[in-house]
This record gives C-alpha cells, sequence and structure tokens, in this order.
C-alpha cells in the first residue's frame, strides 16, 4: 500500500463570521490548500467535507458549488469533535485502498456563541442544574477532577495550561486571540464550572482547514520538497468502562488510539517532536499527557509546572494556541491542527517554530466519545 | 389528540427518568440493570450488554441510596433559569452503579468537598419543574451522609 503524503494544507484566521455561509468559510480554506499544493479543484478525484452544525445539509457539495462543481465524489462526515479529523481520515484510507491519487479535506463550522452541552434531552422537564451538568465545562471539568483525585492535580495546574497556550497563540496570527493570560488573570477570571474558568475553556469561533492529500506516485511527481508523510491516522470509539455511559471516559479512548497510532508509524512518545491535543478545557490538556504517553501516569502536573509542554520545552504541546486561544470552530479543528503540525515540520511556522521538529503527533476528541490521531513525519 | 390520555396531567408525581421507580409511592428507588454474563451495572432497561454483547441477561436490580462521591463540578453559568451555583456530581453507589446528580444541603465550595465522601440518595420534588401539561415530578439528589 501506498504512503500517503499532504501536499497543499492551509487554514483561515479564526474569527466570527456571521454575514458568511458555511460553504463560503469552507471554500475559503480549500483554496488556500489547492494554492498551497499548486493544484486545482479539477486535480481533485474526492472530497471529504466535515462539518458538524449543518450535517444534513450537504455542505460538501456547496462548497464545490462554490469553487468547481467537477462531479467528483463527496462525502459528508460528522463525528462531533473528531468530524475534521474523520474526515481527513477518510481521505486518507481512499488513497491507502488505491481507490484515488489525489483528494480534498476540508473541516468547517460555523458556531454560535455560548454553552454547549446540555444533561438530558426528551420528553419530561428540562434536566440541566437538576440531574447535575451536561454543559461541557462541567463535563471536562468533571474529568479534570478525576485527576486531582488520582494525582492531587490543582486548579492551579489546570489554569497553566490555560496561560501557555494564550501565551503560544501570541506567536500565531491565524489565531482568534493573541493575548496574553498570566495566571492570576486565568485563576480570578469568571469561574464557569469549577475548576474552569472562563478563559479555561475553548474559544466558539467560526473557521475552516483544509488539505491536500496524495498517493506517492503522486507526491513524487509533484515533488517532495514541502511534503509531509502521514505515518498512523488512527480513529477509535470509546470502549466501555465502569463509569463512561455517565461520565464520558475521555481516557480509555485516547488511549486506545495512541496505542495504535505509535504502533502504525513504528514510533513512540519518545520520537515525538510538538503535539496539537484536544484542550477543549485546561482540565482536558493535563489528562492526554498521559494519554498520549507523554509522559507517565501521575506526572502531567508536573510536566504543566516544569514547562516541558511548552514552546522550547521536551515537548511542546499546542504551540498553535490550542482550542483555547486559537479557537475551536468544530469540525474544522481536527484538520486546522493537522496545519500547524505540517507547518512545524517545514519549517514554516515563524516565530512558534519548534526548531528541529521531524515528527509531530495531531489528537482530537469527539464526546460520545470518538478520538482521531494522526502522525505526521518531515520528508524533505 | 382529544382522547390521548398519555399527554395530560396524570395524579401523581412522575419520575425524572424512566429508572427511578416508584415515584408516586412511599418508597421510590433508582433500578439498575445488571448483566448476567459480565456482571455490569446500567442504568436504565436495555436487552443487551455493551461490554460483554450478552443478550437477554439482563436482570433488574434495586440500586443502593448510599454511596461515594466519585468526582464532581461546581457549576457557575448554565443555561439561561438555571439556578447557580450547584454541585454537579458523580457518585459511585454500593454494591454497584455510577450516576451523575446535584448534590444538595451543602456549600457549593471546593474546601467542603473531598472525593470520597459518603453521600445518600434522596427523593424530592424536582426544583418545582413541570412539564407542558402541568404534571410535576419527583428528581433523585445526593446529600451528604452523616
Amino acid at each position: 500500500m501506498s504512503d500517503v503524503y499532504v501536499v497543499g494544507v492551509d487554514m483561515i484566521k479564526f474569527g466570527r463570521f456571521p454575514d458568511r455561509t458555511v460553504p463560503q468559510i469552507g471554500a475559503e480554506s480549500a483554496l488556500l490548500a489547492l494554492d498551497d499544493a499548486g493544484l486545482k479543484i479539477q486535480d481533485m478525484q474526492a472530497l471529504y467535507c466535515g462539518n458538524l452544525g449543518q450535517a444534513n445539509a450537504m455542505v460538501g457539495q456547496r462548497i464545490l458549488q462554490e469553487i468547481g462543481q467537477t462531479g467528483v465524489a463527496v462525502v459528508n462526515c460528522a463525528n462531533a469533535c473528531a468530524t475534521g479529523a474523520t474526515a481527513f481520515r477518510e481521505a486518507w484510507m481512499s488513497i491507502k485502498a488505491g481507490v484515488y491519487d489525489c483528494v480534498l479535506a476540508v473541516g468547517v463550522e460555523q458556531m454560535g456563541k455560548g454553552l454547549l452541552g446540555g444533561a438530558g434531552g426528551g420528553a419530561g422537564i428540562p434536566k440541566e442544574g437538576l440531574l447535575g451538568s451536561g454543559t461541557m465545562p462541567a463535563v471536562f471539568a468533571e474529568a479534570g477532577m478525576e485527576h486531582a483525585r488520582h494525582y492531587g492535580t490543582t486548579f492551579e495546574q489546570f489554569a497553566k495550561v490555560s496561560v501557555k497556550n494564550h501565551h503560544h497563540s501570541t506567536l500565531n496570527p491565524k489565531a482568534m486571540y493573541q493575548i496574553e493570560t498570566p495566571l492570576e488573570t486565568v485563576m480570578n477570571a469568571e469561574m464557569i464550572s469549577y475548576p474552569n474558568t472562563k478563559l479555561m475553556c475553548s474559544v466558539n469561533v467560526d473557521g475552516s482547514a483544509a488539505a491536500v492529500l496524495v498517493s506517492e506516485k503522486k507526491a513524487k511527481e509533484l515533488g517532495m520538497q514541502r511534503a509531509v508523510r502521514i505515518k498512523a491516522s488512527v480513529l477509535a470509539s470509546d470502549p466501555f468502562t465502569d463509569r463512561d455511559l455517565v461520565m464520558p471516559d475521555v481516557n480509555a479512548v485516547t488511549r486506545i488510539a495512541a496505542k495504535q497510532a505509535y504502533e502504525m508509524a513504528g514510533l513512540g512518545a519518545d520520537d515525538v517532536d510538538l503535539v496539537e491535543l484536544h484542550d477543549c478545557f485546561a482540565t482536558a490538556e493535563i489528562l492526554h499527557y498521559e494519554n498520549l504517553g507523554l509522559c507517565a501516569d501521575g506526572e502531567a502536573g508536573r510536566m504543566i509546572d516544569d514547562g516541558e509542554v511548552a514552546l522550547g520545552g521536551r515537548v511542546p504541546v499546542n504551540v498553535s494556541g490550542g482550542l483555547l486561544s486559537k479557537g475551536h470552530p468544530l469540525g474544522a479543528t481536527g484538520i486546522a491542527n493537522i496545519y500547524e503540525v505540517c507547518t512545524h515540520l517545514r519549517g514554516e511556522a515563524g516565530g512558534r517554530q519548534v526548531e528541529g521538529a521531524r515528527i509531530g503527533m495531531t489528537h482530537v476528541i469527539g464526546l460520545g466519545s470518538a478520538c482521531g490521531i494522526h502522525i505526521l513525519e518531515k520528508v524533505a | 389528540m382529544a382522547n390521548d390520555t398519555d399527554e395530560t396531567a396524570v395524579d401523581g408525581p412522575l419520575p425524572v427518568v424512566p429508572f427511578l421507580k416508584g415515584a408516586d409511592g412511599q418508597d421510590p428507588y433508582l433500578e439498575g440493570h445488571e448483566c448476567g454474563g459480565c456482571g455490569a451495572i446500567f442504568l436504565g432497561e436495555r436487552t443487551t450488554c455493551s461490554n460483554c454483547g450478552a443478550r437477554d441477561q439482563m436482570v433488574a436490580k434495586r440500586l443502593s441510596n448510599h454511596g461515594k462521591l466519585y468526582s464532581y463540578s461546581i457549576v457557575f453559568r448554565s443555561f439561561p433559569g438555571i439556578e447557580v451555583p450547584y454541585i454537579s456530581a458523580i457518585v459511585d453507589l454500593e454494591g454497584g452503579g455510577t450516576l451523575k446528580g446535584n448534590l444538595i444541603d451543602i456549600e457549593p465550595d471546593p474546601a467542603n468537598l473531598s472525593f470520597d465522601m459518603p453521600v445518600e440518595v434522596v427523593f424530592a420534588d424536582a426544583l418545582g419543574r413541570k412539564d407542558r401539561d402541568g404534571n410535576s415530578y419527583v428528581s433523585y439528589f445526593f446529600k451528604p451522609a452523616a
């Protein structure tokens, strides 16, 4: 089976675009990725489109109605916050299977403001605030407090994640925000769901990201100078664990995916030079240091304290600013983090460049649950 | 819809979730379903086990009213109309079963909460919430055990 390469990838600067349509927002990054690859829409043999908010509305086809209706296969994917990664992986599989040589993956989302989630829908009466909380800040707070239960992780350690990611985003012109948030600012921000303050919650933004994936044959034709090899592409769902149906277990699903990804890549966590992981809330990022094997169980608090996950540290995490400050347009996130890693592997990340980066990892969690992990390798 | 009695007000209060049994009587309780194949416990009725895949081996089991605080969050911002703050608690029940609910009768401050603190399941009116037909509901809550 052919290796699969990313030869074009880009994202738009995340923001709020209430006057634009979802296909228009998606089309913009699709064109940027095509330009980055030096290819045209007529070169694409299929489109894999990730979008959650309009999952029943043929967003992929509507993107082609903006940029070129070539009659190719279009697959629309929805997989919660793993939507973009799922679309990217479907694209990867189509080349891996030998069906196509050159395909486009686009992730796009237009978000409202405000809380996501909510406890229990359906008949009867509202359950939110009656049977606990189903809001996302609370759900991920509970997951963080489980870590605190096991290892004594503190509010301050969770808050440091947000300080770090906001700092990183000051170096990323495509992030929603470029604002430093010192520790006391983070900890004294409005408490949303203890221990997550407002600055420890990801930012609801509109955005899109896109990638052109090709076979080895096609990559050689195009030239390998800026190509990035996909060493692993994994998608896992939540296995049965004792509390998963009441308290979604984002740990077990990530551990399954990480193990498979390292095996597929023939690499270990020590080989990874940078990671873009799913910091939907500051509490979540801490969990995934351990889930992805970046440190031993119980070491995540020390890792953030010691700066090992900051730019310049042993394994920088979310140098893009992460979902906390770059922003989290749900369906776009899984491709935006691939853009970030590819940009470092190409040595084009400017002030936030992770020096000498050869291997990078992306990780997303769709609650409910899905985990998508990709391992990417510098070629030239 | 004039003859559809399901949609109209009934005499007694209704259960907030289907696995709350005996809502209109003196002895409400929570019911789990235990897999005869692997022992996994689920809330609500089902026929197939998502742990081991066994079919038609689920046995109804009355869940304990005693448990321990496994994890929590204190919610300060919720949807419009929802009173805050409140403690969203994950509780492991004695003898099996985990559920989420509001932990009441304790100041919502992390200083007051400790992992594994004993809690009791209590049943009460669902904070005055009524459905469109005016039915009232019985909910479960957790409160610190003596």
